[in-house]
Parts: structure tokens; C-alpha cells; sequence
């Protein structure tokens, strides 16, 4: 059977082209690879080649015809055996349609999809799950925010042989903040392991120690020196579970400091709270106390994605009650509610948390009853407890050091005004910290993070006092 | 076809040769259809052809042991079919339908087999090299013998990461094979324009890395540098790099019309120097396989590649659904 030889598609946006030149003429012979054409697309000339065997039996296109459309016929090939009698006989795969979506059905999943998202919006109370972290009367003991940290991953790294840490100075050094201090006695330097400094590198490798069946924990010093890595946090272990249809991911955690620690100027000071939470395939977590960085880090080690852990350096050596356990986790996406109060909502994470409950404090004394909410982890979040708070206090202020421009605050803020407009008495404010570089001298410094001042300015803005 | 080189002996039984014949003009074929494919607008977006570069990945796959692994970069289509992926699978998967190997939302330069053990498919440059090295930190980590073979072009070579690899690899001993593809081209940017080195795998003599340049158009050179790499890297002495010379016959992707270089170099590789037809001409020389016996392979390639071609067009495109499944797993995924 003759074959159409069709106008071909060079670029992924061609939708016609110019045939400026046939190279080959009616009676040919030509082999699959032989160049036939040239075709003006609209960035380049380009050589067409064939794709069978055959004699070209009819050219249907002039040469120097302009605006062709893809998928037109322009010659018929004869295949062996044939002549041109059988030039009516061509036929071509003809795509065209089957290559296209039913639109229909797709315009009716998108309003399903639709009608899914704003049957959550409707403004009713959402369903939140406020139980404590641990029951009444569980024994606690004081234990800093590092000691945590370590106890969780040396508690994960006993129950699974296949997790392991890498990173700069984790092994012999005990962890350039200690956080992973007497890991090396107890696990010897297969699973503690002591990496050159080569962020990207080191990464990459751990990412691919998780598609091959592992469960790394990878420290960087901070989360600033992982901007070498960001492409392999991104790319290749955020989409893969995606990109694969489900086949294989990264089952692993990335972490370490985050944030401004004292005078390290402004390549040391980033938080990237609101970088990292913006990303499918990631979740992020960034814990204020030692239980929720204890419960937080066991709950990482075991999920079965790609973890972003956003530690703090000041946090490090604060201490808090820790429930004296064996094995104590905390859920993903579950906000706790340190301190109920009725007129306003302060929500924090991380160490902005210690500005949140000192302002809520100072403001307790001027009889301002301020609810103060711990988001835990930004992705997953836990937004309707911030929406059942608001429906109650009727007013919001969100805190974090990160920077205002495309802050944690600012998708809050836009989350409550779709879902609680309704409910708010005041505009939504986002405390912050100040749009630039982090400097170094100590007064500056002081200016540019978010303070308690500014928290409790903005509560009184909101609460019109 | 013009004159080929003469033949040379090889230790390959008639049976293998067969079976390299087979694969390589499986690839070729594939490709070529997939081209065709991209011209009638049902395959989008990038689409980068492997045709030319044959040898290299089956004679590499020749050397490989079940247990192994094998990651690479967006030119990834040979990979998969020499590693025994399903030809309909990954067809399908360039059209974007639900019959893919990522059911339709990885497209050409993403896909992935847990089954076979291709860990992709990466479209960041040089991005798969450290994480084919952490793939045999896994084998290693387990204690296992298994090998990576770990695939990038002479453009990703120059990409700090690599060497950032090459650093740990061999610090760590890790079980990698490092496969330079030297096509010539970085997209469309000549070595001599882009590396300051001749011999790319020599970068490997500052971490101590072992390597060698191979012949790529000669499938049986490959394998037989191939067979060399395995036995060190099994053996626990650390990484080896391959530099693999090779040529890629059509543009860096399809948009791409090639004007760095002339159709006279192109056809001159074709004609002197094709992996296909130099073991066509073993095959025939020595008797191996008649005209016949090589015309009925032909035509067995050329049905199972017009069978994936309809599987990819008659494959329903994903349902809408899908756009909101796979981002988030739910349990600990198991080893293969």
C-alpha cells in the first residue's frame, strides 16, 4: 500500500512551514535516513529524512510552497512491488484526532476537580483534630532542642538498619553543631558517614542511595550551603515519584540549621521556610520544641517521601519537656495550640514562635487573650486550625524571620481571605522579617529580624486597640 | 552503502552477533519511528534521537549481570529498549498516554522501570551522575556485588558535580561505571569549542580513576571495555570511566537542524563507520547469517516496531485524575 508522506512537525510549536526544497524527484528511490527536503520552520531550516523505503511516486507539494500545514500530504511513497496506480491507495495514520483529548470529558473532570476544591472552602468549621501530644499524666523529661534531635535519629537508626546520615563533619568531628554527637560509637562510619564538602555532589548521591532501596538522612552544616544542592532536592527527588507514574521516589530526609543564627551576615542568615514549602513532592518541616523536634524527626525518617527538616541553630541548646517514652512521634499536618485565647490568632512555626508566645504573654498583661498556633510542618499544613481559630478570634497575625515577598504569612493570609472572609474584623498581618540582606553589625542585625514588638504593634493594629 | 572497513576476527558466537544485530536495529528502527511519530505531531515537546550512537549501549548492556543498574541522561530511548523495557511502554510514553512506562507524565526524557533497574531518564545535565554513584552506594551500603552503569554525554562532562562524584566514587570505592558518551557534540557545541581536554576520561587519572577510550561504533569494542569495567568494579576496586567515541547522525533534538557541522561529516560516519551495518558485514563474511536470515530480523524489528507505534496511538491519554496521583507515597516503596 502507497504511504503519505506527510508534513512533518520540527519543533515542538511548528504548526506549518514552508517546503523550500524537494531533493529528491518523482521516480526515486530512497532508504529510510536519505534526506528528502528542506523545510523553513519558524526557527530554522531543517533536512527532512525518511522514515521507509519506497520510490517516490508523486510530489504533492510544490517546492518554495509556503504555509503548509502539518500533517499535510506532500509526496506519496510506492513501496516495493507497487507503481502509480497505487497512488490512490495511499493512506496516512492520520492523527489528528486521536491525538487530541475528548474536551468534554476533560472540562468535566476540571469542574469536578472545581467543585472538590470549593466544597473545602465553603465556610463552615473545618474538621481539626486538637488531641494533645501526649495523654495527661506521661512523664517528661528536659532535654534540649539538639539532645532531641540526635535521640530521635539514633532511635530510627536502631529500628531500621537501611537508614544512615551523611553529611560535613557528622562522624569524627560528633556534627559541626553536635546534633550528631556519640552516632559514630554507636553506628560505626558505615551509616555515620563523613562527606567532602561538595553539597551538590553529596546530595545527588544520597538521592540516589534512596531510588537504590535506602533511607539516608542528609545533613547539610546549614541550609544555606544547600543551595548547591537545590537542584537535586527539586528535580530529583521532589518529582521522581511523579515522573516515574509512581514506580520509584526518595524515601529520605534533608536537614540541618535554617535561618538566622547570631552575626553571620547575610550569606549564613536565609530562611527558606517559604522556598521550600512551595514545592509538589516535598514536605517540610520546621519545629519549635524538643517534642515536636524529637516526635517531628521520627515521623520523617519513616515517611516514605522526600522530607525538607528546617532546624535552627539558637533553638539548638533550648530546652523543653519531652515525653519520657519509647518511641514518641508527632503526625505531619497537625498545627498544636500552645496558649487558647480569644481575640486574636497568632500563628508562627520555628523558632518565629519564640516572638509569637512572648508577645502573646505581654499582651495577656494588657488583657489582650491571644491564641497562639505552632504550624509544626508547611507542607503538609495544617490550615483549618488557623481557619477555626480566625472563625473564633476573628483576627490574624502570622510571624516568621523569613523574608515578606512570597512568605509562609503571605500564602496564609490568602488562604483565610478565600476560605474565612466572612470572618475576619481586621486585614490579615504578616510580621516578618525586613526586606534585606541580613547585616552584620549587631544593632542592624537586631533591626532587620522580626521582634516581639513588631508582634504585638500588629496585634493591637488588628484588634483596633 | 559504501565500503566499510574490513572485518575484524572476534571471540562473539554467530548467536550474539545476532543478538547485537537485533538490538541495535531494534533501537534504530524505534527511533526512526519515533521521529516519524514527533513529524505527525503526536509525540510533543523534546524528543532526543539515540540513532548512531547503537554500539554503545548494547554492547555495555552485553556486560551487564541481572542485579544491575543503569541511569542516564534525556537521550534515554536506546537505554531502555537494550535494558528489555517494553518497546510499546516507552512508545507510549513519548505520546503521553496512560500506556507508558510513567503512564504519561514523564514524557521522553523521563521515564523509569524499577523492574529493570533503569533509574531514568534525567533532563538536568550531569544531574544523574551522582545519583547513578548513589545508586551503587546502595549496592555497596548492602553488601551485594551489583554494578551501575552510569551514562552521560561529553557536554555533561563539564559539569562540576561530575567531578564532585568522581571525588566521593573513588574515595568510597563505590561500584559505578562511569560511561562518557562522546557523541562530539554538546547539543550544538563542539568538544574542541566546550573541553579543554582531548581525552575527557583522563580527568579521571586526578581521583585515581581507572579508564580508557573506546572505539563506539564497534559494538564488540564496547563490550569487551565493558567487560573490563565490570570485573573492576565488581571486584570492589572502586569506579571506572568509559569513554565511549561515538556519533550522533540527527540533530540534538528534533528542533535542531544541525548546522554546526556538515551533512558531508554526517554522511561520511554513516557510511564508514555505522555500528549496524559493521556487524551486518561480520554476520555475512564469516557466514554467521545468510541475507535471508538477516532480512527475516528486519522484518520481526520492523513489525514490533510498528506494533508499538499503534499501542502509543491507541493508548487513551491519562485520565484527569492522574494529575493529582503519584505525588506523595504513602508507604515505604519495596525493592525491586
Amino acid at each position: 500500500m502507497a504511504i503519505e508522506i506527510l508534513m512533518p512537525a520540527l519543533s515542538p510549536t511548528m504548526e506549518e512551514g514552508t517546503l523550500a526544497k524537494w531533493l529528491v524527484k518523482e521516480g526515486d528511490t530512497v532508504s529510510s535516513g536519505d534526506i528528502m527536503a528542506e523545510i523553513e520552520t519558524d526557527k530554522a531550516t531543517m533536512e527532512f529524512e525518511a522514515v521507509d523505503e519506497g520510490t517516490i511516486g508523486k510530489i504533492l507539494i510544490e517546492a518554495g510552497t509556503e504555509g503548509v500545514k502539518v500533517n499535510t500530504a506532500i509526496a506519496v511513497l510506492l513501496e516495493e512491488g507497487e507503481d502509480a496506480s497505487d497512488i490512490d491507495s495511499a493512506s496516512s495514520a492520520a492523527p489528528g484526532k486521536e491525538a487530541k483529548a475528548d474536551e468534554s470529558d476533560d472540562a468535566k473532570s476540571d469542574k469536578a476537580l472545581a467543585a472538590a476544591k470549593s466544597d473545602a472552602a465553603a465556610p463552615k468549621a473545618p474538621e481539626t483534630d486538637n488531641t494533645p501530644d501526649w495523654p495527661e499524666g506521661t512523664k517528661l523529661k528536659q532535654q534540649t532542642v539538639r539532645e532531641a534531635l540526635r535521640d530521635a535519629m539514633a532511635e530510627e537508626m536502631r529500628r531500621d538498619d537501611d537508614v544512615f546520615l551523611m553529611g560535613e563533619e557528622v562522624a569524627e568531628y560528633q556534627g559541626a553543631y553536635k546534633i550528631s554527637q556519640g552516632l559514630l560509637d554507636e553506628f560505626g562510619a558505615k551509616r555515620i558517614i563523613d562527606t567532602p564538602i561538595t553539597e551538590h555532589g553529596f546530595a545527588g548521591i544520597g538521592v540516589g542511595a534512596a531510588f537504590g532501596g535506602l533511607h539516608p538522612i542528609v545533613e547539610f552544616m546549614t541550609w544555606n550551603f544547600a543551595m548547591q544542592a537545590i537542584d537535586h532536592i527539586l528535580n530529583s527527588a521532589a518529582k521522581t515519584l511523579y515522573m516515574s507514574g509512581g514506580q520509584m521516589g526518595a524515601p529520605m530526609v534533608f536537614r540541618g540549621p535554617n535561618g538566622a543564627a547570631a552575626r553571620v551576615g547575610a550569606q549564613h542568615s536565609q530562611d527558606y521556610a517559604a522556598w521550600y514549602m512551595q514545592i509538589p513532592g516535598l514536605k517540610v518541616v520546621m519545629p519549635y520544641s524538643a517534642s515536636d523536634a524529637k516526635g517531628l524527626m521520627k515521623t520523617a525518617i519513616r515517611d516514605p517521601n522526600p522530607v525538607v527538616f528546617l532546624e535552627n541553630e539558637i533553638m539548638y541548646g533550648k530546652s523543653f519537656d519531652v515525653p519520657d517514652v519509647d518511641d514518641y512521634t508527632v503526625p505531619f499536618g497537625k498545627a498544636r495550640i500552645w496558649r487558647e485565647g480569644k481575640d486574636v490568632t497568632i500563628v508562627s512555626f520555628g523558632i518565629g514562635m519564640t516572638y509569637a508566645l512572648e508577645a502573646a504573654e505581654k499582651l495577656a498583661e494588657e488583657g489582650i487573650d491571644a491564641e497562639v498556633i505552632d504550624l509544626r510542618t508547611l507542607r503538609p499544613m495544617d490550615t483549618a486550625s488557623i481557619i477555626k481559630s480566625v472563625m473564633k478570634t476573628n483576627r490574624l497575625v502570622t510571624v516568621e524571620e523569613g523574608w515578606p515577598q512570597g512568605s509562609v504569612g503571605n500564602y496564609i493570609s490568602s488562604v483565610i481571605m478565600q476560605e474565612a472572609f466572612d470572618y475576619l474584623d481586621a486585614p490579615v498581618i504578616n510580621c516578618t522579617g525586613k526586606d534585606v540582606p541580613m547585616p552584620y553589625a549587631a544593632n542592624l542585625e537586631k533591626l532587620a529580624l522580626v521582634t516581639t514588638d513588631e508582634v504585638i504593634a500588629a496585634v493591637k493594629k488588628v484588634t483596633y486597640k | 552503502m559504501a565500503a566499510q572497513k574490513p572485518t575484524k576476527k572476534t571471540n562473539a558466537s554467530a548467536e550474539e552477533l545476532k543478538a547485537y544485530y537485533r538490538d541495535m536495529l531494534l533501537i534504530r528502527r524505534f527511533e526512526e519511528k519515533a521521529g516519524q511519530l514527533y513529524g505527525m505531531g503526536l509525540i510533543g515537546g523534546f524528543c532526543h534521537l539515540y540513532i548512531g550512537q547503537e554500539a554503545v549501549v548494547v554492547g555495555l548492556e552485553a556486560s551487564a549481570k541481572d542485579g544491575d543498574s543503569r541511569i542516564t541522561t534525556y537521550r534515554d530511548h536506546g537505554h531502555m529498549l537494550a535494558c528489555g523495557m517494553n518497546p510499546d511502554g516507552v512508545m507510549a510514553e513519548l505520546t503521553g498516554r496512560e500506556g507508558g512506562y510513567s503512564r504519561g507524565k514523564g514524557g521522553s526524557m523521563h521515564m523509569f522501570s524499577k523492574e529493570k533497574k533503569f533509574y531514568g531518564g534525567h533532563g538536568i545535565v550531569g544531574a544523574n551522575v551522582p545519583l547513578g554513584a548513589g545508586i551503587a552506594f546502595a549496592d555497596k551500603y548492602k553488601g551485594n556485588d551489583n554494578v551501575t552503569f552510569t551514562y552521560f554525554g561529553d557536554g555533561a562532562a563539564n559539569q562540576g558535580q561530575v567531578y564532585e562524584t568522581f571525588n566521593m566514587a573513588a574515595l568510597w570505592k563505590l561500584p559505578v561505571i562511569f560511561i562518557i558518551e562522546n557523541n562530539q557534540y554538546a547539543m550544538g557545541t563542539s568538544q574542541q569549542r566546550s573541553t579543554s581536554s582531548a581525552e575527557i576520561w583522563e580527568r579521571g587519572k586526578a581521583f585515581g580513576i581507572p579508564g580508557e577510550a573506546v572505539d563506539g561504533m564497534d559494538v564488540l569494542a564496547v563490550k569487551e571495555a565493558g567487560e573490563r569495567a565490570v570485573k573492576h568494579c565488581r571486584s570492589g576496586d572502586g569506579p571506572y570511566i568509559l569513554e565511549i567515541k561515538t556519533y550522533r547522525y540527527r540533530g540534538h533534538s528534533m528542533s535542531d537542524p544541525a548546522k554546526y557541522r556538515t551533512r558531508e561529516e554526517v554522511q561520511k560516519m554513516r557510511d564508514e563507520r555505522d555500528p549496524i551495518e559493521q556487524v551486518r558485514n561480520i554476520l555475512l563474511e564469516h557466514k554467521h547469517a545468510s541475507e535471508d536470515d538477516l532480512k527475516a530480523i528486519d522484518k520481526e524489528i520492523k513489525e514490533i516496531v510498528n506494533a508499538s507505534a499503534e499501542f502509543a496511538k491507541e493508548s487513551p491519554e491519562p485520565a484527569a485524575e492522574e494529575l493529582w496521583t503519584d505525588i506523595y507515597a504513602t508507604e515505604v516503596p519495596q525493592e525491586a
